[in-house]
């Protein structure tokens, strides 16, 4: 019977072996942290094991980092993907406001590793959606910013649409700040950052060419906001 | 959605490939992956963290796209004899390399061990964030881990390498 409890006992792990490898992760709460802790401190086959976790911790980050990034094909082929999706409707959009916010709170430090090569294309991607911008921002109509390679979609305006505007935010830009600018502003993106981009609509109402061009003053006078060109 | 893609495609991307095994298909894991996200973000609860939701949807059109892969079978038998193929511990060992023989092994392993290593180890997922990734109980996380630790060990000991556990 002894031994045969002494089999079952060497056949399954114990609870605070099997935690072993989220300690080495730094992944478990204060309380199994210490737990762990004190075992390692009192158990040294259970310190033995610990020392080769570790090893296999790092080796699994060293596989994994040498796995590489994606090429700029998939992030292409994503916001073509995105660019054909049908239009979202603007309450629609307003929910997408706070969903973005959401998501840029719950990012995990870990992850703030920014591909050099990403950041690059999106310079040149933003620098030939400004530039489109400029040239074909005419006054009765504005095509959108855009990464299809299909034909740009042109709106006409629309008497009492409230103004829109084409926003690239400083990178540096904290969340909190574009929540409390679209909330001063009365705005709302209505569309992603395509090409850096943020389309926002402000307000319910329309307003006058004047009125526009004071709006887009004072936002490119924000701090947190490098361009702002009126959409409409 | 530029910056979501920025901050977690490369970890998709990674997560992705250890599972399919083909950059191809990992890299169009990743723009449908960022699209279902495009269009589901309404359904995000936000109970958990932005990175485990992605990764439990990388997990599914990982596993959807090998199901499709006509060469290859999802069962374990049939992964398994495909690392075989990419598996050389012995030749690792003959180098006496512990870390590289580690690495071989790390990439010997079976699809699920190979999952849940990662999980822990390279995306830092909890007990809980681990389970709801690849939707088995927490404790069977903990065991299923435990025993991919068992294995990679036996493949060590197998190219001899012996680390003194278990």
């Amino acid at each position: 019977m002894m031994a045969m409890s002494k089999k079952i006992l060497e056949q399954e792990p114990s609870e605070i072996e099997m935690l072993l490898p989220w300690h080495a992760a730094g992944t478990l709460n204060a309380r199994d942290a210490r737990r762990v802790d004190e075992a390692l401190a009192r158990d040294p086959e259970l310190a033995k094991q610990y020392a080769v976790i570790r090893e296999e911790y790092a080796e699994t980050i060293h596989l994994n980092e040498s796995l590489g990034a994606p090429s700029a094909r998939a992030m292409q082929k994503l916001f073509a993907a995105i660019d054909g999706e049908p239009a979202r409707s603007p309450s629609a959009s307003l929910n997408l406001s706070a969903r973005i916010s959401e998501f840029f709170a719950k990012l995990s430090p870990r992850t703030l590793a920014w591909s050099a090569s990403l950041g690059a294309l999106a310079l040149l991607l933003q620098a030939g959606v400004i530039g489109a911008i400029l040239m074909k921002n005419q006054a009765a109509s504005y095509q959108t910013a855009s990464l299809s390679m299909n034909e740009p979609v042109t709106r006409n305006l629309k008497a009492g649409t409230p103004p829109r505007a084409l926003v690239r935010f400083a990178p540096d830009a904290r969340v909190a700040d574009i929540t409390a600018l679209l909330d001063s502003y009365q705005a709302s993106i209505i569309d992603g950052a395509k090409g850096g981009l943020f389309q926002l609509q402000f307000g319910n109402k329309a307003m006058t060419k004047d009125e526009i061009a004071n709006l887009m003053s004072r936002l490119q006078g924000e701090k947190i906001v490098n361009l702002a060109v009126a959409a409409q | 959605m530029q910056v979501l893609y920025g901050r977690h495609h490369v970890r998709v991307f990674r997560f992705g490939f250890r599972l399919v095994r083909d950059e191809q298909i990992a890299e169009d894991l990743i723009s449908e992956v960022f699209l279902d996200v495009w269009r589901q973000a309404g359904k995000f609860e936000g109970r958990s963290a932005v990175s485990t939701w992605l990764l439990a949807i990388t997990r599914f059109k990982a596993l959807s796209a090998l199901r499709r892969r006509k060469d290859v079978e999802l069962d374990d038998e049939a992964a398994n004899a495909i690392e075989d193929t990419s598996d050389d511990p012995e030749v690792t060992a003959q180098k006496k390399d512990t870390s590289e023989a580690l690495r071989k092994c790390l990439t010997a392993l079976s699809p699920e061990h190979r999952e849940i290593v990662d999980l822990v180890y390279y995306h830092e997922k909890s007990v809980e964030e681990a389970a709801e990734i690849v939707g088995i109980p927490e404790n069977t996380v903990k065991t299923r881990l435990f025993y991919a630790r068992k294995k990679l060990a036996e493949l060590l000991k197998a190219a001899g390498v012996e680390r003194g556990w278990p």
